[in-house]
């Protein structure tokens, strides 16, 4: 237990139950540190007894007699009465919880997202209608209320942002809702936790938290058609990647490719991360997912396009100008 | 059958002992040789080779648990690739549930519970000789198939639409659902011979009040296994038939649903976690009386508990679901009814402490088990009440938390009372004593590593690792736990391995046992170690819960006819003799019943037409099972 308590106090991470700035998780946090102690309290105090009862002296000719047992009979039923009264005051916690969490105010906005093996395809939605489409990377307006709606697209995921709130899965044929609010701004790194298939393991995401004026600037930046490459090699990208099956899948929008079976990648070079948050986006680690990615994140659908070096690089050079 | 075939209706009362041994073991003994080996119905027997065949199983399945620690030890380490770390965990799982813990339960159960309600032979002795055969084709269909990189990949809770016809390619999922089929028939066969034996087979005398308290808990369990296992039957039967036939009933496009398949699953696996605990709670009982050398504080409490806790467990299943999305008001009701499971559970640790309080524990090894099983299943108990809670689930579940949680109910709640068992009751089962010393040596590295290895992954849960991960990226702070948890497994695997040198060695060497060496009082100590082909030599009668505790010399029940195998049937509530009735002699059909079975079963992941061709062996070797014997029950 004493490393547990250390723990509590001193984890840290983007991504943890315990390190919380989101509305949601702070009220869970409150709640799991509650039933934690009690637990805690209740199992030392088990112990004790336990390490009595089999150490105490006894008396050489204690022989089984009905006084003990009488006495026995009302500890152990004022026991049971205690496990109950507890049991019920923390139930009592976790529906007090439960509508703390639910009682979060009316959304400010609405964002689609859809659990796709192994990323997450994400779609802003404008008056009711999808404004734009990103992938793996949520971008909130810190303070605000923000209402996630979940979907599947072929498998059970589940959307878990621990920093933020509890997770909530993603069922094929339904339609899940997740609120998210995040307190301060920042970058809260999470994964699909519901097993998913054979990259389960590489599906993150991560919600980024920014100031109003930020979110507004990002919000306007998104909406907006690619920018035309401006350096040759861009250029040469550009024409790679609409000459050869990478627009079969993806999108680019302002310019032909069309593709919707994988991530829209009209703005992947303002992107943090690639491969659903397993790569830091750089030029480099571009050109090694396009290369080959299934040794990066094997069984995942995106197939390996026969690309000679000087395509390669243009093609990397490309998508890193897709800001 | 017997050389020198005794009189008809010859009569126990009428033969000496000596006299009387020869007459029953003529009747009762298996012979040697393969043949006569496999026809056998002899409890003790067909429970032996159960309780070693679980047991293989728990080492390949603790083989795969060292292969993920391995491959988990560092961050994006290369060591076994996704595929087979998929393959792997599920494995795990499924090997661990279907293939070791409920039928090493039932097993200890086939073996014991005729000993201790003091028949002859379990009821339906073919249906278990058949139960067994076909739990062993289960087993080795899976192992098999992992083998020839086969093996199911889908979790050992298979959810649809990743177990389905499209995103399940292959024959890897189906071979998942049909070794469930396997395993819940031969579940099922065992917990219908154990109500029956239990209701009517027991010695006149051992009315309801006087059963011992893991006979109880296996009567609850069985009861459960009745309840909860046509529930996964229904689902994996459907699987197969939406993945074979092209049925939908999981595939929302066509107006299936994908939650019907979680309903039914946790149906059955919820109860599932009981029908695993439940027995152990009995093991713990019957150590903590017999090291205490008091009877269990609170009996009737303490089958009060046993019965609630299996009528709370059908209503608790949706809290394996908080985070599906279901409506707010259902999820508070599973919080409730989850959270009130820990007061049937808390009043059996309390009687327990109150029977170690009062009586004068003997510090045995089976009883070290049982102290620390008290140490483990309390906290597993306690973050049981956490997940219960569905706002503290939505952080934990599908998280490290909840695999360190289920592994201290199911390693500290099931395996530390059955370790506890197998040093209790080996006496029994061989006639030898195991090592005190090594016993001590087990213990302490089995304590310290589970907890060492387990412990930690609540932390790495809270710190947001989920389940079923085959890596984790070097930049989460989750490595150096990762890697204690690795090592500390070796020393849990080295206590494990410590037990098998140990089990070895005294079924070799160990110093003779005799009928009694605990100074136990139920109705197994009783009898010779190990316990001779007809169990007990005239039926015991009993007057008391610990009959050899509280008498000086059994009584015995006698006019039973000794040419032919003849046990008392009692009544249910009372136990008072009802009628002689003859058990089946040994007979081959069971074993190939359960290989047409097995052939159908197979088959049919194949092809439908296997279900119609099949039947015609089946039904030809149940055609010879039951053909009449030519000797009716006139007289009974």
């Amino acid at each position: 237990m004493g490393l547990f308590a250390v723990c509590l106090s001193g984890c840290n991470g983007t991504q943890s139950a315990l390190d919380v700035h989101g509305a949601s998780a702070i009220h869970l946090k409150h709640l799991m540190l509650l039933v934690i102690w009690v637990c805690a309290l209740v199992w030392l105090t088990v112990m004790v007894v336990l390490a009595y009862a089999l150490l105490r002296k006894r008396r050489v000719a204690a022989e089984v007699n009905a006084g003990a047992d009488n006495r026995a009979t009302v500890i152990v039923s004022a026991a049971v009465g205690a496990t109950a009264l507890i049991i019920a005051g923390l139930t009592v916690a976790s529906f007090y919880t439960t509508r703390l969490i639910d009682g979060d105010g009316d959304a400010a906005m609405t964002i689609a997202v859809k659990g796709e093996q192994w990323w997450w395809r994400v779609t802003y939605m404008r008056d009711g209608t999808p404004d734009f489409e990103t992938a793996n990377e949520i971008h909130i307006p810190v303070g605000r209320t923000v209402l996630l709606q979940l979907e599947s697209a072929d498998v059970v995921h589940s959307f878990w942002v621990p920093s933020l709130a509890g997770k909530q899965d993603l069922v094929p044929g339904r339609t899940n809702t997740l609120a998210l609010r995040a307190e301060t701004p920042g970058v809260y790194r999470g994964q699909c936790a519901e097993f998913c298939g054979i990259q389960h393991s590489h599906m993150a995401m991560s919600v980024i938290a920014d100031d109003a004026v930020s979110f507004e600037r990002w919000l306007a930046d998104q909406s907006a058609e690619s920018l035309k490459p401006a350096e040759p090699e861009a250029t040469a990208g550009q024409a790679v990647f609409l000459g050869k099956p990478c627009a079969a899948c993806h999108r680019v929008r302002g310019t032909p490719s069309a593709g919707t079976t994988g991530p829209d990648l009209t703005h992947v070079g303002s992107r943090d991360t690639i491969g659903a948050g397993l790569m830091e986006r750089t030029r480099g680690s571009l050109a090694a997912w396009i290369a080959d990615p299934q040794t990066i994140k094997p069984g995942n659908n995106m197939p390996m396009v026969p690309l000679t070096s000087d395509e390669l690089r243009a093609v990397s050079a490309y998508m890193e100008s897709l800001k | 059958m017997a050389d020198g075939a005794p009189r008809k209706d010859l009569r126990d009362t009428a033969l000496d002992s000596a006299e009387l041994d020869r007459h029953l073991t003529s009747i009762w003994h298996t012979r040697g040789g393969l043949w006569a080996a496999v026809s056998t119905v002899d409890h003790k027997i067909i429970g032996r080779r159960y309780i070693i065949t679980a047991f293989v199983f728990l080492f390949m399945g603790g083989v795969l648990s060292l292969l993920m620690r391995l491959q988990l030890s560092q961050p994006e380490a290369r060591f076994i690739g996704p595929d087979r770390y998929n393959q792997i965990f599920t494995m795990h799982g499924t090997n661990m549930m279907f293939l070791f813990a409920v039928p090493v339960m039932e097993a200890m159960a086939v073996y014991l519970v005729p000993l201790m309600v003091g028949t002859r032979n379990i009821a339906f002795p073919r249906l278990n000789a058949f139960s067994y055969w076909m739990f062993l084709a289960g087993g080795i269909l899976l192992w098999v198939a992992f083998a020839i990189d086969t093996g199911p990949d889908v979790g050992w809770f298979a959810y649809v639409p990743l177990a389905g016809p499209q995103y399940g390619t292959g024959k890897r999922a189906d071979i998942w659902a049909q070794m469930i089929t396997f395993t819940e028939i031969s579940a099922l066969c065992v917990a219908v011979e154990l109500v029956v034996t239990i209701f009517k087979q027991r010695a006149p005398g051992m009315s309801l009040d006087r059963i011992p308290l893991f006979v109880w808990s296996m009567l609850v369990t069985s009861f459960l296994v009745i309840l909860a296992m046509p529930a996964i039957m229904i689902a994996s039967s459907s699987l197969i038939l939406d993945r074979l036939v092209g049925t939908h009933f999981f595939n929302p496009a066509e107006g299936g649903d994908v939650l019907l398949w979680q309903h039914l699953f946790w149906f059955f696996g919820h109860p599932e976690v009981y029908i695993i605990f439940l027995p152990a709670v009995g093991m713990a009982s019957t150590i903590v009386a017999t090291f205490t050398g008091r009877p269990v504080f609170g009996y009737l409490a303490m089958v009060m508990a046993l019965i609630s806790t299996g009528v709370l467990a059908f209503g608790l299943w949706v809290h394996h679901m908080f985070v599906a999305g279901l409506p707010r008001l259902g999820e508070s009701f599973f919080t409730a009814s989850s959270m009130a499971i820990a007061v049937p559970a808390g009043l059996q640790i309390f009687c327990w402490l109150a029977t170690l309080w009062m009586g004068r524990p003997v510090f045995k090894t089976p009883l070290l088990f049982v102290v620390g099983f008290i140490i483990t299943f309390v906290v597993g108990g306690m973050t049981g009440v956490m997940v219960a809670s569905v706002p503290f689930d939505t952080q934990v579940h599908d998280t490290y938390f909840v695999v360190a949680h289920f592994h201290y109910v199911l390693i500290g709640g099931a395996v530390f009372p059955l370790l506890g068992a197998i040093y209790y009751w080996f006496p029994k089962i061989t006639g030898r004593m195991m090592s005190e010393t090594l016993g001590r040596w087990v213990f302490a590295l089995i304590f310290a590593g589970f907890h060492l290895t387990f412990f930690p992954m609540h932390i790495l849960g809270l710190a947001g690792m989920p389940r079923r991960v085959y890596t984790y990226q070097p930049e989460l702070p989750w490595s150096g736990l990762n890697m204690m948890v690795s090592l500390s497994a070796l020393v849990l695997a080295s206590g494990f391995l410590l037990f098998a040198i140990d089990i070895f060695r005294s079924a070799r060497n160990g110093p003779a046992a005799g009928s009694n060496p605990w100074g136990a009082a139920t109705l197994e100590w009783a009898t010779a170690s190990p316990p001779r082909c007809y169990n007990f030599r005239r039926m015991p009668v009993v007057y008391s819960g610990e009959p050899l505790w509280t008498e000086d010399e059994l009584q015995v029940a006698s006019g039973l006819r000794v040419d032919r195998r003849e046990l008392l049937v009692t009544a249910v509530v009372a136990a008072t003799p009802q009628a002689r009735e003859s058990s089946v002699p040994h007979s081959i059909w069971p074993l190939w019943a359960a290989v047409a079975t097995s052939i159908v079963l197979i088959w049919s992941i194949f092809t439908p037409w296997a279900v119609v061709w099949g039947s015609i062996p089946v039904a030809v070797a149940l055609t010879g099972w039951f053909w009449p014997k030519g000797a009716p029950e006139e007289e009974s």
